[in-house]
C-alpha cells in the first residue's frame, strides 16, 4: 500500500518565490545607485537613506502593532524608504524625509490595507506630497559638491548639458536619479533574475522618445534625446517605481499601454509644463489610471467571444 | 429625550446626523472653503441661517405648496434667504464675503438645505423644523471649523489667524490645498467612526436615529442614505423585495 495516491486541493503548481524575496531584490538592485548617490553626494545622503529607511520600517512596525498584524519583515517597508530617498534632495531636512516616509507608509499604503491595496506608489505619492507642501526645500539642489540647476532645468531654459557627465551620473539632482550607469546595472540585475520584464519600461520609454521627437521641437536630435533620457526621474521611475506590482496593470496588454500613457504623461509634463521634471506625477496619473487600463484590456476565456457558425 | 424636541433636533443635527461626517452632505464648501477656522466658521454660520429660517418657512408653508412643485418652491424659498444673506455679508463683512466668494451663492444648491427641507421640514412642524435647521446648521459649522482648524494649524501655523507654532515650524503646504482638504475630512470622519465603535462596544445606543432615511447610519453600508422611490411599494410603502419580483 506504499503507493497511494495523493490527492490534494488545487493550487497544484507552487512557486518558491515570495514576497520577502522580491522586495529583498529590488533593495539589492537599487545599491548601486544608492551608493552612487552617496559617492556622489556625501555621507549626508547615506544619513538621509537611514533615516527615510528606519521611519519607514518604525511606521510600519508600529502600525503593525496597531492591528496585532506584523507585516515589517516582508521588507516593503524598506523598499519605500529607500526609493523614497533616492527621489529626495540630499539637503532636505531629515525631518521632511521623515515625514515624507510616515504619510507613504502609514497614509498611501496601510490605512488603505497595507501592501498590495495600495492605489498609488508610496514612495512616489510621498515625494509629491513633499514636493507640493516644500517645494523650496525639495527644488534646491544646491549642495557642497553641486550648484545651480538640475541638467534638466538647463535643458529646458535651453541651454548646453554634458551628456557624458549625465550619463556617468555626475551632476545635481535627487539622491538615486543621477546615473544612468548605476540604475541601469540595478535594472539589468532584476530582468535578469525576472522580477520585472521589458514591457512597461520598454513602452514607457519608446513613447516618450517618440513623443520627443513629434513636440520637442528638436526633431530627431539624438543629443537632445539622449539627455532627456538620461536626464531627471526617467530611468529610476521607468524600471523601479512604474514597475511596482502593487500598482502596475496585471494584464499584458495593460502594461503596454500603462507604458505608453506613462511616456505621453512624462512628455507633456516635461515638454510643456511648468517644471522641468515630470516622472512622479506621470507615474501617479498613471497608478490612478490603472483599474481603467485594466477593465479594458481583460484578455478573452478561450472558446469565448468568436465568430458564431450558424448551420 | 423627546423625538422632534427642540433639544433632540438640536443634538441630532450635531451629533447623530452630522450632516459632514455622518450625512456626507454639502461636501463641495466643506472641501473648497475650509483653508481657515475663520472661512470655516463664516461658511457655517451663513449656511446656519439660512437653514433655519428656510426650514421654518418651508415648514409653515408645506400646506400650500402642491406636491409635483415641491423643489422649484424650495429653491425659490432658499435662494431668496440667500440672496438677503449674501447682501447683508457684503455690507457688514465684506472681507468674509471675499473669502468665502462663489460659495454664498451655491448655498442654494447646498444639499444639506434642501436635504432638510426635503426629508424633514415638509413633513414636521414649523418649531421642530427650526430646530432642526439650527442643529444641522451649528453641526456644519463645528465640522467646517475643525477642518478648517486643522488645515490652517498644519498648512499655515495659525490658527483663526493667530500664529501659535514656534518658529522652527515649516507649514505644510499640501494641507491648505484641495488634498489637505480631503485627508483632513477623511481623517476626522475616521475619529469619529471610531469614538461611535468604541461607544456601542460599550453597550451604549449610537446609532437610533428619529428622521431621514430612517436607517441606521452607524451601521449604514448597503442601503445608502436615498431610499430608493421605485423600490417602495406604492400603497403600503414598505419596501419591495427585487429578487422576489424577478421570479
Amino acid at each position: 500500500m506504499g503507493n497511494l495516491l495523493k490527492v490534494s486541493s488545487n493550487p497544484h503548481v507552487r512557486s518558491k518565490v515570495n514576497t520577502t524575496g522580491i522586495m529583498f531584490a529590488v533593495c539589492l538592485a537599487l545599491l548601486p545607485a544608492a551608493g552612487f548617490g552617496i559617492y556622489n553626494f556625501g555621507v549626508r545622503a547615506l544619513f538621509l537613506i537611514l533615516v527615510t529607511v528606519g521611519s519607514a520600517v518604525l511606521t510600519e512596525f508600529l502600525f503593525g502593532l496597531y492591528k496585532k498584524k506584523q507585516t515589517v519583515s516582508d521588507l516593503s517597508a524598506v523598499v519605500t524608504g529607500l526609493l523614497l530617498a533616492l527621489n529626495l534632495p540630499v539637503n532636505i531636512p531629515f525631518w521632511a524625509a521623515a515625514l515624507g516616509s510616515v504619510f507613504a507608509i502609514l497614509v498611501v499604503k496601510c490605512l488603505f490595507g497595507g501592501l498590495g491595496q495600495n492605489f498609488m506608489n508610496p514612495a512616489l505619492a510621498a515625494r509629491c506630497f513633499l514636493l507640493i507642501s516644500f517645494p523650496a526645500l525639495m527644488t534646491n539642489f544646491n549642495c557642497d559638491a553641486y550648484t545651480g540647476a538640475t541638467p534638466l532645468a538647463l535643458l529646458k531654459a535651453g541651454e548646453n548639458v554634458n551628456i557624458l557627465d549625465m550619463i556617468v551620473g555626475r551632476t545635481a539632482g535627487t539622491i538615486g536619479e543621477t546615473s544612468v550607469i548605476a540604475l541601469v546595472i540595478g535594472a539589468v540585475f532584476l530582468i535578469l533574475t525576472g522580477i520585472i520584464d521589458l514591457r512597461i519600461p520598454g513602452s514607457y520609454i519608446v513613447t516618450f522618445v517618440t513623443f520627443l521627437v513629434l513636440f520637442g521641437g528638436h526633431g530627431f536630435d539624438v543629443a537632445y534625446i539622449t539627455a532627456h533620457l538620461s536626464g531627471g526621474g526617467l530611468m529610476l521611475g521607468a524600471f523601479f517605481m512604474a514597475t511596482d506590482y502593487v500598482t502596475r496593470p496585471i494584464t499584458k496588454n495593460g502594461q503596454y499601454l500603462y507604458g505608453i500613457v506613462l511616456g505621453v504623461l512624462t512628455g507633456i509634463f516635461r515638454v510643456f509644463g511648468a517644471s522641468a521634471e515630470g516622472v512622479s506625477y506621470a507615474i501617479i496619473l498613471g497608478n490612478l489610471l490603472v483599474p481603467l487600463i485594466e477593465k479594458v484590456t481583460v484578455p478573452k476565456a478561450f472558446g469565448k467571444g468568436g465568430r458564431r457558425y450558424e448551420k | 429625550m423627546r423625538e422632534n424636541s427642540a433639544m433632540e433636533r438640536l443634538y441630532n443635527g450635531l451629533v447623530k446626523e452630522n450632516p459632514t461626517f455622518v450625512l456626507m452632505l454639502g461636501m463641495c464648501p466643506t472641501l473648497a472653503v475650509t483653508t481657515s477656522a475663520v472661512n470655516g466658521v463664516g461658511m457655517g454660520l451663513t449656511t446656519l441661517v439660512v437653514l433655519a429660517l428656510s426650514n421654518l418657512i418651508i415648514s409653515l408653508l408645506r400646506s400650500v405648496i402642491p406636491d409635483k412643485v415641491r423643489i422649484p418652491a424650495f429653491i425659490v424659498i432658499i435662494a431668496s434667504f440667500v440672496t438677503a444673506v449674501q447682501l447683508l455679508l457684503e455690507a457688514y463683512l465684506p472681507f468674509l464675503n471675499e473669502a468665502l466668494g462663489v460659495y454664498i451663492p451655491l448655498i442654494v444648491v447646498n444639499c444639506i438645505i434642501l436635504g432638510r427641507a426635503e426629508a424633514y421640514a415638509y413633513s414636521h412642524g414649523p418649531v421642530s423644523s427650526l430646530f432642526d435647521g439650527i442643529g444641522m446648521g451649528l453641526g456644519f459649522t463645528v465640522a467646517l471649523t475643525c477642518i478648517g482648524a486643522v488645515r490652517e494649524l498644519l498648512g499655515a501655523g495659525k490658527l483663526f489667524g493667530f500664529s501659535v507654532m514656534p518658529d522652527s515650524f515649516t507649514p505644510i503646504g499640501i494641507f491648505v490645498l484641495a488634498p489637505g482638504a480631503f485627508f483632513v475630512l477623511a481623517m476626522l470622519c475616521a475619529l469619529q467612526n471610531l469614538v461611535k465603535i468604541r461607544g456601542e462596544k460599550k453597550g451604549k445606543d449610537m446609532s437610533k436615529i428619529g428622521s431621514g432615511c430612517g436607517h441606521d447610519c452607524l451601521h449604514c453600508t448597503e442601503t445608502g442614505c436615498a431610499e430608493r422611490i421605485e423600490d417602495k411599494d406604492e400603497d403600503s410603502g414598505e419596501l419591495i423585495d427585487l429578487d422576489e419580483e424577478d421570479n
